[in-house]
């Protein structure tokens, strides 16, 4: 066996190496039980700490939004004063920050999911953990000390593997959180940068790396419609902006502006 | 034998199952080891519903070792290539 056989030997490995610390039958008993409550506990705090880390990303998601509604308003002053540039600028910003937010939310709901199975396993493993410290008492009194030994070992490797298997499944939890709270940061940084304290400062001065990476990624055509959308409804006209892009794209993109203003993030 | 589907069950196998499972199990590792993600997808389930449709469910009040521990359904591609180069991605289960 391959994947299977290379995950049980790990775990077993690890299992054993509890077990043998113990020498008598009793002793195992109560080391295995005893070291099961701990995990328990770590269990539970596991499940705090994913908590705890979903709560800060929907709270970054907040910013973001709070980010985003003021970049559009700074888009929409640039251009009434005229400073198209500086506009295009904020709106790729704001799309890119749209584009986090749209991925961040369908994480945050799986991570929800999840949080919800690890809070049933560490009930299940409550009542394993229970189940164990019974049968650990019925062994005590009926076996003599080389069969207790088997079946302890039995026993606690049977709850040792439900152990495995919540904390595997808690360590991809926080993977993904950690994960998730990488690129918020990231985003959080682009917001930094990306929302103007003074307009006349940015206007004409050149690129930065932020822009740069902004333009690659590739959020253009959207941008180009919602500029002639805010044009359009400051009555500039869209004029001088077919003879800015002097592209097929613009135009076709101004025609379904209309279309597009329900729906931005599609 | 035993075999227990990370986050799903234990369930109980007659022996004559353990070569076909095992079959199935190398083409998982040979799907992986190839970087065929397609492959791996399409073995990895068979080999979890195999293990499903040919095993009797273990009680939940059994308290019994497994001889094979299989990843959860939705362990991803990449993360089985953790499994065979890396240390492996199962944390320690009594020391933690």
């Amino acid at each position: 066996m391959g994947l299977g056989g290379r995950m049980s030997n790990t775990i077993k490995a690890k299992l054993s190496r509890v077990l043998d610390k113990a020498e008598d039958p009793g002793e195992t008993l109560d080391y295995s039980y005893q070291k099961q409550l701990e995990n328990l506990q770590n269990v539970k705090k596991g499940i705090a700490d994913v908590v705890t880390a979903k709560k800060r990303l929907q709270l970054q998601n907040d910013k973001h939004q709070q980010a985003m509604l003021k970049l559009d308003t700074q888009a929409r002053q640039a251009l009434s004063a005229g400073q198209e540039d500086l506009a295009r600028t904020a709106l790729e910003r704001k799309s890119a920050i749209q584009t986090e937010m749209q991925s961040l939310d369908t994480q945050i709901t799986e991570l929800e999911n999840q949080q919800q199975a690890l809070i049933a396993s560490e009930q299940k493993l409550r009542t394993k953990v229970e189940q164990f410290r019974t049968k650990k008492e019925t062994i005590k009194a009926q076996y003599s000390a080389a069969e207790a030994q088997v079946r302890i070992s039995e026993a606690a490797t049977g709850v040792g593997e439900s152990m495995a298997e919540v904390g595997m499944a808690m360590q991809r939890a926080v993977d993904k959180t950690e994960g998730m709270r990488a690129r918020a940061d990231a985003v959080q940084e682009l917001e930094a940068a990306g929302t103007f304290e003074d307009l006349t400062q940015i206007g004409g001065g050149g690129e930065d790396d932020i822009d740069r990476q902004l333009r690659e990624l590739g959020s253009g055509s959207q941008v180009d419609s919602e500029l002639e959308r805010m044009k359009a409804e400051l009555g500039t006209g869209s004029a001088p902006a077919a003879e800015l892009e002097a592209g097929a794209d613009g135009a076709a993109s101004a025609e379904k502006a209309p279309q597009e203003e329900r729906e931005p993030g599609a | 034998m035993i075999v227990r589907i990370f986050n799903d069950r234990q369930y109980r196998l007659d022996e004559h199952h353990y070569e076909p499972l095992n079959v199935i199990d190398d083409a998982v590792v040979a799907a992986v080891d190839a970087g065929d993600e397609q492959q791996y997808r399409a073995k990895f389930d068979e080999l979890l519903a195999f293990v499903r449709e040919h095993g009797v469910p273990v009680g939940d009040e059994d308290l019994i070792g497994s001889d094979v521990l299989l990843p959860p359904d939705d362990f991803s591609f990449a993360e089985a290539g953790q499994e065979f180069t890396g240390d492996g991605l199962v944390p320690d289960p009594a020391d933690a």
